[in-house]
């Protein structure tokens, strides 16, 4: 595997040379935090970011994002026939993004892309990317990613690998997409011999870092009864105002409503992020909700993230580890304990 | 990439009041792209998502039979913002459908048994797609005998009326049909649903499948009936209903445990439902 050496000042010549070839997103200052955001003219990405409030899941699975449009104007020929909204997908490199969420983005694809339907603007849109990772050098004290099946140096779903060696950056190349976007930023210098055992040093003490450990082996071998049965989800979800923010702050939740919407004769019909924690998520027309109390809808999420997806897909849970629900709530629930009382 | 959002255009060809109440209207498509009604071949059991531009869309059983050609029905209670809009719409109209959507009841497993149905209320569509298509000539004999249990409180909320007297006479389909309370000119069962059940269900055995569709305090009643005649955990299929958006499993609200409603069911057998929450 390729691993090529860039000094800092020609990353950043690099990365915007790039740009001539790629719609370039990466971490941005935002407010007291950073955001993964496309990249004006110019501007580079802040590799010394820590983290993103919200996850760069956004980038393929949009807030609220335009499927089909219509018509509702008897005078039109297609009146009330759904069409695909035209949308581009030009090539876009996200630069920096971290591995756990590299990982959670090849998570969320076993959702959207299955054997019998295709979401055609997640796919479309994570054909169109080259994912230029960072390695996490110091993890933070809610990252338990290592517990997840992925980790601060972890290569899933990456294209290039940087890593962030403090007077300049190695890259793994890792894809043919890779290394394209190395050749349209002019990145050719291979790195030294030593450069492998270097980023494989690095990994193991950023490993060494995280302290936060979750385990699962106890919630595999139990039944799906039996864990949604346990008598402890209304203690575990007394303190859960359902809120949401975890859900939004995922980078692994993946649940959407379709709503119309019509502006005199022309309508769009959008894909909008929804949330497992509101009562109208699961409610039926009749008024009946098979979720109608707050602690259901708490353990839906867990059980989601924690058996439900390991027994469907047999991919490990439905977690990377990022911390970000952690730091978010504002009832302190912590997947970790929750966790940890699931698998006892 | 096939886009599995877009809806077929259909236009209304016909539209029936269903029920004495007329919260249920019977509603008739076309395919306005005769190629589009190849790729909706569809099985009894199926649903699909009626959709109507600048309301939204609505998972509905199919009531038509795959035997049945040119065109698909849907049944449809009115009961919020798009089933609302739907019971005003007129013949000619033009809307969306899309699918079929998910699993259907298990026609290669039930071919040489006998067949139980019990319905009650308006969830007899799929139901009626069922029997219709077991009823046709090509597929009679390929299925024992067939009983069909079906309830409504009144002879006035039975739908598809007319096909159920004339199935009654065939020789090829027993028809035990019950209304909750004494009517007037009505010559059949009095008494609901599991009652009835109890009364006229064949005997358990390894080749007799009960198909059981209806209203939560009916499946209530009639599973423990089935029990004590006998049937098997797997041997009884029921169709679910959860709320859906996307019908293709990715919106992630219908599910019950692991499994999607949409996707994965809407039918399950008895069996399969006991391993999952019942969050329906």
């Amino acid at each position: 595997m390729k691993i090529l050496h860039i000094d800092k000042a020609s990353w950043d010549k690099g990365v915007l040379k790039s740009g001539e070839t790629y719609r370039l997103t990466g971490p941005v200052k935002d407010k007291d935090t950073h955001a993964f955001k496309n990249l004006n003219d110019g501007e580079l990405p802040d590799m010394g970011y820590v983290e993103t409030k919200m996850s760069p899941k956004a980038l393929l699975f949009p807030r609220s994002e335009v499927m089909l449009t219509y018509s509702t104007n008897p005078h039109d020929g297609n009146c009330n026939i759904m069409k695909e909204a035209s949308k581009a997908y030009p090539p876009r490199a996200v630069i920096g993004i971290r591995p756990f969420d590299a990982k959670a983005i090849q998570l969320v694809k076993l959702n959207f892309d299955t054997e019998e339907y295709k979401d055609p603007y997640w796919l479309k849109a994570y054909e169109a990317c080259t994912f230029v990772g960072l390695a996490i050098n110091q993890p933070s004290i809610t990252d338990f990613s290592t517990s997840c099946n992925t980790g601060p140096f972890d290569e899933t779903g990456l294209d290039v690998l940087v890593v962030d060696t403090g007077h300049g950056f190695l890259a793994k190349i890792l894809s043919t997409k890779g290394q394209a976007w190395a050749d349209a930023a002019g990145f050719n210098i291979e790195a030294g011999a030593d450069a492998a055992s270097k980023i494989t040093a690095m990994k193991k003490e950023a490993e060494a870092n995280i302290v936060s450990k979750i385990s699962v082996d106890k919630i595999a071998g139990k039944t799906v009864l039996e864990l949604f049965d346990a008598g402890h989800w209304e203690d575990t979800a007394f303190g859960c105002i359902n809120c949401g923010t975890c859900t939004f702050a995922c980078p692994t939740c993946w649940c959407f409503d379709i709503q119309d919407e019509t502006y005199g004769t022309q309508g769009v019909r959008i894909k909008n992020w929804d949330s497992c924690m509101t009562g109208l998520f699961t409610m039926h027309g009749s008024g009946h909700n098979p979720r109608e109390y707050p602690y259901q809808r708490t353990r839906q999420r867990f059980m989601h993230k924690l058996k439900y997806f390991m027994d469907k897909y047999q991919e490990g849970i439905m977690c990377v580890g990022c911390g970000r629900c952690i730091k978010q709530c504002p009832a302190n629930i912590d997947i970790r304990e929750i966790c940890n009382t699931m698998n006892q | 990439m096939e886009n599995p959002y877009i809806p077929y255009p259909v236009s209304i060809d016909d539209i029936q009041i269903a029920t004495e109440d007329k919260s249920l209207k019977t509603f008739r498509f076309v395919f306005q792209n005769k190629s589009d009604e190849e790729k909706f071949a569809y099985k009894a059991g199926q649903f699909a998502e009626l959709s109507i531009p600048g309301l939204g869309e609505i998972p509905i059983g199919i009531a038509s039979s795959p035997t049945e050609k040119g065109f698909v029905t849907f049944t449809v209670f009115k009961t919020g913002k798009v089933t609302s809009h739907l019971h005003t719409m007129k013949v000619g109209d033009t809307m969306g459908i899309r699918g079929p959507l998910g699993n259907w009841y298990p026609w290669d497993t039930l071919m040489g048994k006998n067949i139980l149905i019990i319905g009650g209320g308006f969830a007899f569509t799929t139901l009626r797609s069922s029997i219709k298509m077991m009823l046709d000539p090509s597929n009679r004999s390929v299925f024992g005998n067939i009983d069909v249990v079906y309830g409504a409180r009144t002879p006035g909320m039975l739908l598809y009326k007319d096909e159920l007297f004339e199935w009654g006479k065939r020789e090829d389909i027993n028809m035990h049909l019950t209304v909750d309370t004494e009517a007037p000119n009505w010559d059949y069962h009095v008494g609901f649903t599991p009652a009835i059940t109890e009364k006229v269900a064949p005997k358990a055995s390894d080749d007799t499948y009960a198909i059981v569709c209806g209203p939560p305090i009916m499946i209530k009643f009639t599973l423990p009936v089935l029990e004590k005649l006998g049937y098997k955990h797997d041997h009884i299929i029921m169709s679910l209903e959860n709320r859906m958006k996307c019908g293709i499993g990715m919106c992630g609200r219908c599910n019950i445990g692991t499994e999607l409603v949409c996707k994965d069911g809407p039918i399950f057998t008895l069996s399969d439902i006991n391993k999952t929450p019942k969050e329906y």
